[in-house]
């Protein structure tokens, strides 16, 4: 039996995985102590916990544990990097190079250091969702100081070529940093290989528990030096202060371990599981458009966008499934996703759009049920959308003239 | 967001949807909204030439399920009503009925606007558009 409505939203968070709860529970009930303690064997149990966590997650990124620094998610993460180079490097330079399909949780931050004096190019991306390596490298000058490009993107699931960009950094002499939130724990993300300087990356995104997240910071060649945002008593090496929350860093860890160990086999089935919804829906669709890059994205990861109807009235219609539309009416503004725009998506098209996130608990029974209901849903308001019949009677919906209002 | 029952029940049995003839020249039709908003309404009267009452009417849109409530709403007000009565038909009588939270009341503005359009097209097809007529 299927438990309705079906969870694919999971690029938006995770359910966290028993294994993580259960590895969790114990630093709330009985190893409650405070991992600063230093005179008692609450404090050691909790400091060894921690360490191990950070070891935990330090592996999979291929980083040391001292490069770790924990933080409440990455948005923390992400503004503790973008803000904190551009307070430390103020000296060395104050531009920095983006793009304009990060997150707001990347974007924001660097508005905000651009009203403070800095100054911020944001790279344009192609109808794929992919930078340009060359445009890249021109917009770097002698004032760069930091380059921040996105691993996955959270939308539309493109992938950037970290290792290269990584390369162009290096010879540059500026940093990297990535906001690699919804890629760790998907895909293989080695800091040395790809020669990262910093990585923000987040525990609910990865079944892990909501509330934590961590800041890689490399530690040599370079070594990235930080001002802190939070004062207090000097934890995490002085880059964060305030007391650990112990479960929730457990928690963590635990879900990087598990995410290291299994990420190859889940990618597989994820992959497995995406080809069939996609081709299930084509295969009774027409007019369904893929939203980001058909071969480099996030194996969960499908963004379609379906011809004349609108999403959150396609959402509407699936009650059952639990998705995320790229028409933000949802949410009191009327805008289409920004980033659906800048691949150059029209905006009726960006309106149309919905997007599937497949996780560890998605099963083939799931994706069945979606593909029926939403190839149901689909006709149903094609049936009433006048955009259809005009394209049905072979008007182009671009020639026509519409009243704005 | 939490839809009204009555939105719910519109979106899922949506009233007279489809379309007439829009060469006919008892039927009245008023195409409103952009794609690029996010709606875009179809709104059509049949006039019965004897009567000069509403006696029919249909609707296509592209919307989010307030959209689609707001028109199809519209649709079964205007039938048996005569022109001047279907002109009356205000926006916030729409909001009020559907429980369209403030976000949403741009839906029932278009939904006034259709109406609106699809006589607007009918008057000038008889080539008596009045000055009565809001534009």
């Amino acid at each position: 039996m299927l438990k309705l409505p079906i969870y694919m939203d999971n690029n938006s968070t995770t359910r966290t995985d028993p294994r993580v709860v259960e590895a969790m529970i114990p630093f709330f009930t009985e190893k409650y102590g405070n991992s600063a303690s230093r005179n008692h064997s609450y404090g050691w149990d909790a400091e060894e916990a921690v360490d191990s966590a950070r070891e935990q997650v330090a592996s999979i990124i291929n980083a040391s544990s001292k490069e770790i620094i924990f933080t409440s998610g990455a948005t923390e993460a992400n503004n503790l990097a973008i803000k904190g180079v551009a307070s430390m490097y103020r000296k060395k330079g104050n531009h920095f190079i983006s793009t304009i399909t990060e997150h707001k949780a990347v974007i924001d931050p660097l508005k905000r250091i651009e009203r403070d004096g800095c100054k911020v190019t944001f790279l344009n991306v192609d109808k794929n969702g992919m930078i340009s390596l060359q445009e890249l490298e021109q917009a770097i000058t002698n004032e760069t100081v930091l380059v921040t490009l996105m691993a996955g993107n959270n939308e539309i699931g493109t992938l950037h070529p970290l290792k290269e960009i990584g390369k162009i950094c290096k010879a540059k002499g500026v940093l990297f940093h990535t906001d690699a939130t919804q890629a760790v724990g998907k895909i293989p993300v080695d800091v040395e290989e790809m020669g990262i300087d910093l990585l923000s990356l987040s525990g609910h995104k990865m079944y892990g528990p909501k509330g934590i997240g961590a800041l890689y910071v490399r530690r040599k060649d370079p070594r990235v030096r930080l001002d802190a945002m939070m004062d207090g008593g000097g934890h995490e090496r002085g880059m964060r202060s305030g007391t650990l929350p112990v479960p929730m860093i457990v928690g963590l860890g635990m879900a990087a371990e598990i995410a290291r160990k299994e990420m190859s086999a889940e990618s597989q089935r994820l992959l497995h599981l995406r080809n069939r919804l996609h081709a299930g829906i084509t295969s009774k669709l027409e007019d369904v458009y893929l939203n980001g890059h058909p071969e480099f994205r996030l194996p969960g990861n499908l963004n379609l966008s379906f011809a004349f109807v609108e999403g959150e009235g396609l959402m509407m219609g699936i009650k059952d499934i639990a998705v995320s539309s790229g028409s933000a009416c949802t949410s009191a503004s009327l805008e289409p996703s920004y980033v659906l725009k800048a691949l150059g998506l029209g905006d009726e098209l960006a309106h149309s759009s919905i997007r599937f996130g497949l996780g560890r608990f998605t099963t083939e029974e799931e994706i069945d049920f979606v593909i029926q209901d939403v190839v149901r849903a689909v006709n149903h308001l094609r049936d009433m959308s006048p955009l259809y019949e005009m394209h049905r009677q072979g008007i182009d919906l671009k020639t026509v003239q519409w009243a704005a209002h | 967001m939490a839809y009204s029952n009555k939105v719910l029940d519109h979106y899922n049995n949506p009233r007279n949807v489809g379309s007439f003839d829009r060469y006919d020249p008892l039927v009245g039709t008023g195409i409103v909204g952009a794609p690029e908003c996010g709606d875009v309404m179809k709104l059509q009267i049949k006039i019965n030439p004897l009567t000069g009452l509403i006696e029919d009417a249909k609707f296509k849109t592209f919307g989010c399920g307030s959209a689609i409530a707001s028109s199809s709403l519209a649709t079964e007000w205007v039938k048996g009503k005569s022109l001047d009565e279907a002109l009356g038909i205000r926006n916030t009588e729409i909001v009020e009925e559907l429980a369209l939270p403030p976000v949403k009341v741009h839906c029932s503005v278009l939904a006034e606007d259709a109406i609106k359009a699809a006589i607007k097209n009918y008057q000038e097809k008889l080539g008596t558009s009045k000055e009565a007529v809001h534009s």
